[in-house]
C-alpha cells in the first residue's frame, strides 16, 4: 500500500468513526428537537446525559479529518476549502451554534423558557450540520467541480446546489438520527423510553432508505463517475449485499427487541455506506480532476503523520475506551 | 472594503475570539487540579467544592473554545487556501501532534467533568492532569506552527517556487517557536489567573472573609502572580530574538524609523508613516540599543531600511505593543504587591481586592495586544520572505458576508457566555450544579 493510499485510507475511517460517533450525537440532537408526547421531557433529559462527557471527543474526529486532509492532499485541501466555501460556512455555522446551545442548556441555570429556546438552537444546529456534511462529501462526487493544473474553473456554486448533493445531506442526517436512536435502545432501561427511541430507529431506518435509493437515482445524472461505480464495479455487488443485509438486519432486530445486536448491524451498514462511497469515489478526492495521488504531499511528510498518528493511537484507544464505559450506562 | 481586507479581519476577529477561549483551556486546568490536589491532601471542603465549581465555567468556555477552533481550522482553507497549499505538509507535524493533543484534552474532560461520582478521587486527579497536559500541549504545537510563519524553516524549493523536500521536525523545531511557545503558555496562566482572582477579590469585597473565595484568591494569585514575574524574562528573550531574526516587526513595535546607534526606546505616541516619525513618545536614550544588542553603540535597523512595501502597518504595531509591555508591568507591580502582602500579613487589605478587581483583565488585554504585535507585525508576509498574505488569500469573493455573520455570532456567544457565567459566579458557594 503506498504513503499516500494508507494517508486516505484514514481520511476514510476517521470519516466514518465520525459519522459513528460525533455523528450520533448530532441524531441526539435531531431527536431532542422532535421530541414530543407524554415522555418528552425524559427524551431531553437522556439525550442531555448521554451526550454530555462524550461529545467534544467524538467532534474531534472532525479535526483530525481537516489535519489530515491539509497535510496529506494539500491542494484537495486548497481546492475543497475554495470550492465548497458556501456550504462549509454553512457548517461551521451549525458546528459552532451546536456546541455552544449544548453548553448554555446544560450549564446556563436557565429557567424553562431559557431552556427551551437553546433546545431549539441545538436542535436546529443539530438538523443543519450533517445534512451540510453530506451536502459537501455529495459536491465533491457530484463531477461538477471542475480543476485544471491546481485552479478550479467551475462556478462556485458548481456541485453543492444540485439535488444529488442534497439527498446525500438527507443520507447523512438520516444515518444520523438511526444511530442515535439505535444507540439510545442499548443505553436506556426504561421499558416505556426504550420503546419510544424503537419507533424512531425504525422510522430513521426507513428514512435512510428511502434517501439512500433517492441519492442512488439521481447518481445517474447527478454523479455518473460514482454510480458507475456503485453499479458496473466488481466490488459493487458483493458490498451491497452485505450494506443491504445490515440495514435489513437492523430492522428485523429492532422489530424483535434485540438491541445490541440491533447496534452492531446499524455500525455495519454505516460502514458498507462509507466504504462503498470511498470505493465508488474511486482514485478521485475531487471527481473527476484531482486524484488522491496529485494531491499527496512529499513521501517525508506523509510518513511523519502517519507515524504520529500510529503512535496516538496507542494513547487513544484506551482513553476513549476509559470514557465511553464509564457513561455507557445511564445514570442520573 | 476589499475582500483581502475582510479576510484579514475575520481571521483576526476568530484568532482574538479564540484566544481567550484557548487561554482558559491551558490554564484553568492547573487551577483546578491544585485546587483539588489541597482537598486530597487535607480534606479540606472547600477546595474539593472550588474545584468543582471552576470546572462548570470550564465547561462553558472550553466548549466555545473547541467550536471556534474548529472555525479556525477551516478557515485556514476558506481564507488563505494558497497558504495551506503550500504550507499544510511543512507545517503538518505540529498540527498533527496538536490534534492528538485535542483529543487528550478532549477524552480526559469528558472524565474530569463527569467522572466525580464514577472515578475514585485519584482518577479523577489523575483525568484533571492529562486535561492541563493536553491543553497546553495543543496550545504549544499551535505556536509552534505561528512560529514558522514567522521563522519558516524546515523545507527546500525547486526552482519553480514548488515545494521539493520538506524536513517536518525541523519546520516544528523553527526558531521562533522556542520564544513564542514560553510566552503564550506564560502569559495563559498570568491573564487566567489574574481574571479569576478577579472575580473572587470582587465578591470577597461583596462578602468579607468569605472562606471559599479567599481560597480561590489565594490559588489564582500564586498561578497569576508566578506568570507574571516569569513573563518579563520571556518577554526580553523574545524581543532580543525578534531583533536578530525579524527586524521589521521590531522596528514597527518600538516605533523605530532610522537605523543608528546609540537608539532610544519610544514609548508611545503616535508613529506617521507619511513623516517616517513617532511624534509625542517619551523617549529613553539608548535603551532600545542596550535591549536589542546588549551595547549603547548598537545599531537597530530601522523601518527605513526596508522598501515601503515590506513594512508593516507601524502605528496599530507600536501601540499594541505598549500596550502589552505596559498590561505586563502592571501586573508584575501586584504581583509583587502581592507577595510582599501575603509575607506580611494574612488578610488582604480592601484596597488591594479592590486593585485585583481593577486589573483583572489586563492579562487579556495583553494577550490580544500581543496577537496583534505578532501578527500585524508579520505583514505584509504571511510566511515571512516567501509568501505576502495578498498572495494567499482566496479568490472567492464577497467575503464581507461570512465576516459580519462570524463577528455578529461570536459578538452573541461571548454576551451570552458574559451573563452564563456572572450566574454562576453569583451561586452560593458549593451549592448544586
Amino acid at each position: 500500500m503506498s504513503l499516500a493510499l494508507a494517508a486516505v485510507t484514514v481520511i476514510g475511517a476517521a470519516i466514518l468513526i465520525y459519522l459513528l460517533s460525533g455523528g450520533a450525537d448530532y441524531g441526539g440532537g435531531v431527536w431532542d428537537l422532535l421530541a414530543s408526547g407524554p415522555r418528552k421531557d425524559q427524551h431531553r433529559a437522556v439525550i442531555d446525559r448521554a451526550l454530555a462527557p462524550i461529545w467534544e471527543a467524538n467532534h474531534v474526529w472532525l479535526i483530525l479529518v481537516v489535519v489530515v486532509l491539509f497535510v496529506g492532499f494539500p491542494r484537495a485541501f486548497a481546492t475543497i476549502t475554495t470550492a465548497l466555501h458556501i456550504p462549509l460556512t454553512v457548517l461551521l455555522l451549525g458546528i459552532v451554534l451546536r456546541g455552544s446551545a449544548f453548553v448554555f442548556r446544560h450549564y446556563g441555570r436557565g429557567g424553562r423558557f431559557e431552556r427551551q429556546a437553546w433546545g431549539a438552537m441545538l436542535g436546529g444546529a443539530s438538523v443543519i450540520t450533517p445534512i451540510m456534511l453530506g451536502v459537501c462529501v455529495g459536491a465533491l462526487g457530484s463531477g461538477e467541480i471542475r480543476v485544471d493544473d491546481g485552479r478550479i474553473v467551475s462556478p462556485l456554486d458548481a456541485g453543492w446546489t444540485e439535488p444529488f448533493a442534497w439527498a446525500v445531506g438527507g443520507i447523512t442526517l438520516a444515518l444520523c438520527a438511526q444511530l442515535a436512536a439505535v444507540y439510545l435502545c442499548v443505553r436506556l432501561k426504561d421499558p416505556k423510553l426504550q420503546e419510544d427511541f424503537r419507533q424512531r430507529a425504525l422510522g430513521a431506518s426507513v428514512a435512510a432508505g428511502a434517501f439512500a435509493a433517492l441519492g442512488l437515482a439521481l447518481s445517474g445524472s447527478g454523479a455518473p463517475v460514482l454510480r458507475q461505480g456503485l453499479v458496473d464495479s466488481l466490488w459493487a455487488f458483493p458490498l451491497h449485499v452485505v450494506t443491504g443485509s445490515c440495514a435489513i438486519a437492523t430492522i428485523v432486530m429492532l422489530w424483535t427487541r434485540r438491541y445490541e445486536l440491533a447496534r452492531a448491524f446499524v455500525i455495519g451498514q454505516c460502514a458498507g455506506i462509507v466504504i462503498g462511497w470511498g470505493l465508488a469515489q474511486g482514485p478521485f478526492m475531487i471527481v473527476p480532476d484531482l486524484t488522491y495521488v496529485d494531491a499527496a504531499a512529499p513521501a517525508s511528510v506523509l510518513e511523519m503523520m502517519l507515524g504520529i498518528l500510529a503512535v496516538g493511537t496507542l494513547l487513544l484507544v484506551p482513553s476513549f475506551l476509559w470514557l465511553y464505559s464509564l457513561f455507557a450506562e445511564e445514570r442520573r | 472594503m476589499t475582500d483581502l481586507f475582510a479576510a484579514r479581519s475575520q481571521m483576526a476577529m476568530s484568532l482574538g475570539f479564540h484566544i481567550i477561549f484557548a487561554a482558559v483551556g491551558m490554564a484553568m486546568p492547573l487551577l483546578m487540579v491544585l485546587a483539588e490536589m489541597r482537598w486530597l491532601r487535607t480534606g479540606d471542603k472547600v477546595a474539593l467544592d472550588l474545584a468543582k465549581r471552576w470546572s462548570k465555567g470550564v465547561a462553558i468556555l472550553v466548549a466555545i473554545g473547541a467550536v471556534s477552533g474548529t472555525v479556525l481550522s477551516f478557515e485556514l482553507g476558506l481564507l488563505w487556501p494558497e497558504f495551506m497549499a503550500f504550507a499544510g505538509p511543512i507545517i503538518g507535524m505540529p498540527f498533527s501532534l496538536e490534534g492528538l493533543a485535542f483529543f487528550t484534552e478532549a477524552i480526559f474532560l469528558g472524565i474530569y467533568l463527569y467522572g466525580w461520582d464514577r472515578v475514585d478521587p485519584r482518577s479523577h486527579l489523575f483525568a484533571g492532569i492529562m486535561v492541563l497536559l493536553g491543553g497546553v500541549a495543543s496550545g504549544a504545537f499551535v505556536l509552534c506552527a505561528n512560529g514558522w510563519m514567522n521563522t519558516p524553516t524546515g523545507f527546500d524549493l525547486a526552482p519553480d517556487g514548488s515545494v521539493a523536500a520538506v524536513r517536518p521536525l525541523e519546520a516544528l523545531l523553527n526558531p521562533a517557536a522556542f520564544y513564542e511557545v514560553p510566552h503564550m503558555v506564560i502569559a495563559a496562566f498570568e491573564a487566567v489567573g489574574f481574571a479569576v482572582a478577579g472575580i473572587h477579590a470582587w465578591m470577597l469585597l461583596k462578602s468579607p472573609g468569605e472562606r471559599f473565595h479567599r481560597r480561590a484568591l489565594a490559588i489564582a494569585l500564586a498561578v497569576g502572580g508566578t506568570a507574571a514575574l516569569l513573563q518579563p524574562i520571556s518577554g526580553h528573550f523574545s524581543a532580543g530574538f525578534i531583533a536578530h531574526e525579524q527586524p521589521a516587526k521590531l522596528a514597527a513595535a518600538e516605533g523605530h524609523w532610522r537605523t543608528e546607534r546609540y537608539a532610544a526606546m519610544k514609548i508611545g505616541g503616535w508613529p506617521n508613516e507619511d513623516t517616517m516619525t513617532t511624534n509625542g513618545a517619551i523617549e529613553i536614550p539608548g535603551l532600545l540599543s542596550l535591549m536589542a544588542g546588549h551595547r549603547l553603540d548598537h545599531e537597530v535597523l530601522g523601518l527605513e531600511a526596508f522598501p515601503a512595501y515590506d513594512r508593516p502597518p507601524v502605528a496599530p504595531v507600536h501601540l499594541a505593543f505598549d500596550v502589552m509591555v505596559g498590561c505586563g508591568f502592571v501586573l508584575v507591580g501586584v504581583a509583587l504587591l502581592g507577595a510582599w502582602i501575603a509575607w506580611r500579613r494574612r488578610v488582604w487589605p480592601r484596597w488591594f481586592l479592590r486593585l485585583i478587581v481593577v486589573c483583572a483583565p489586563l492579562g487579556f488585554i495583553a494577550i490580544e495586544a500581543g496577537w496583534v504585535v505578532t501578527e500585524v507585525g508579520r505583514q505584509p508576509w504571511i510566511i515571512r520572505g516567501h509568501m505576502r498574505t495578498s498572495e494567499a488569500v482566496t479568490m472567492v469573493t464577497g467575503l464581507q458576508w461570512p465576516l459580519g455573520l462570524f463577528t455578529g455570532v461570536y459578538l452573541g456567544l461571548a454576551g451570552v457566555c458574559v451573563v452564563l457565567l456572572r450566574r454562576h459566579v453569583f451561586a452560593s458557594p458549593g451549592g448544586g450544579s
